[in-house]
């Protein structure tokens, strides 16, 4: 099991919690972990192809998993993930 | 919907958009969300990361400086409740751009910068959705500023 931290405009999804529990051996299967208990938030996490969306972020103890193997990412027991977005426009 | 913002923070705000001008400028909004009552209290002013050919029509704030960002809010007993930025000779509605990119939750400050002087900004939420923004009344208060956050 890991933790991973909710970012501030997404814990309205989450009943307000700021940090979960999540189960998966991979970054993507505990993603899809929390997504199935709060599946609100899957919008705004993934686009319509189901790809994270460009703007979410996860860092798994403090590193970006874009630099490591993106969802594919493997998981040990007690790593604290974090969702941090990316902020853009035009 | 209402975000109060003090006058003295909306002019850091316009002042931010006209130093970055013809470039796009952004931020964080600092404050409190209470109930109904969504407050700003500070601004955290960033460099547009966006490469230079851009920075004219987009605005980034990469995940390492959100993280910052949050970490000084905290610091400061506050919340990052949104993000401002800019539109250099635009309307200050949101884009289409704005709104692919935009998180729910977030009060996004528009700031049209007419000619790098004339300033005048708006406030947009997205909807649970993802559809669209829709606006929210911009109050301005006498407010005096918490704290100037600046970088």
């Amino acid at each position: 099991m890991s933790t991973i931290r909710i970012p501030t405009p997404l814990r309205s999804y989450t009943k307000g919690e700021t940090e979960l529990n999540v189960n998966g051996s991979t970054v993507g299967e505990a993603l899809a972990d929390l997504t199935n208990q709060y599946p609100d938030l899957a919008v705004h996490l993934y686009d319509d192809s189901g790809v994270l969306r460009a703007f979410v972020n996860v860092f798994i103890n403090e590193e970006n998993i874009r630099h490591l193997q993106g969802v594919e990412t493997p998981l040990t027991k007690g790593d604290k993930l974090m969702i941090i977005p990316s902020i853009a426009g035009g | 919907m209402t975000l109060e913002i003090p006058k003295e923070i909306l002019r850091q705000i316009h002042d931010h958009g006209s130093e970055a001008y013809p470039e796009e400028g952004a931020g964080l909004l600092f404050g409190h969300v209470r109930g109904k009552r969504r407050q700003v209290k500070a601004i955290f002013p960033q460099n547009n990361a966006r490469e230079e050919k851009a920075r004219r029509t987009r605005y980034l704030i990469e995940a390492e400086d959100m993280f910052k960002g949050e970490e000084e809010a905290t610091r400061l007993g506050l919340a990052v409740i949104g993000v401002f930025h800019s539109h250099p000779d635009h309307s200050n509605q949101p884009s289409e751009f704005d709104r692919e990119w935009a998180m729910p939750w977030f009060s996004y400050v528009i700031t049209s910068v007419q000619s790098g002087e004339d300033e005048s900004s708006r406030s947009w939420r997205l909807l649970d959705d993802r559809s669209r923004f829709v606006e929210e009344e911009i109050l301005i208060t006498s407010e005096v500023a918490q704290t100037n956050s600046q970088r």
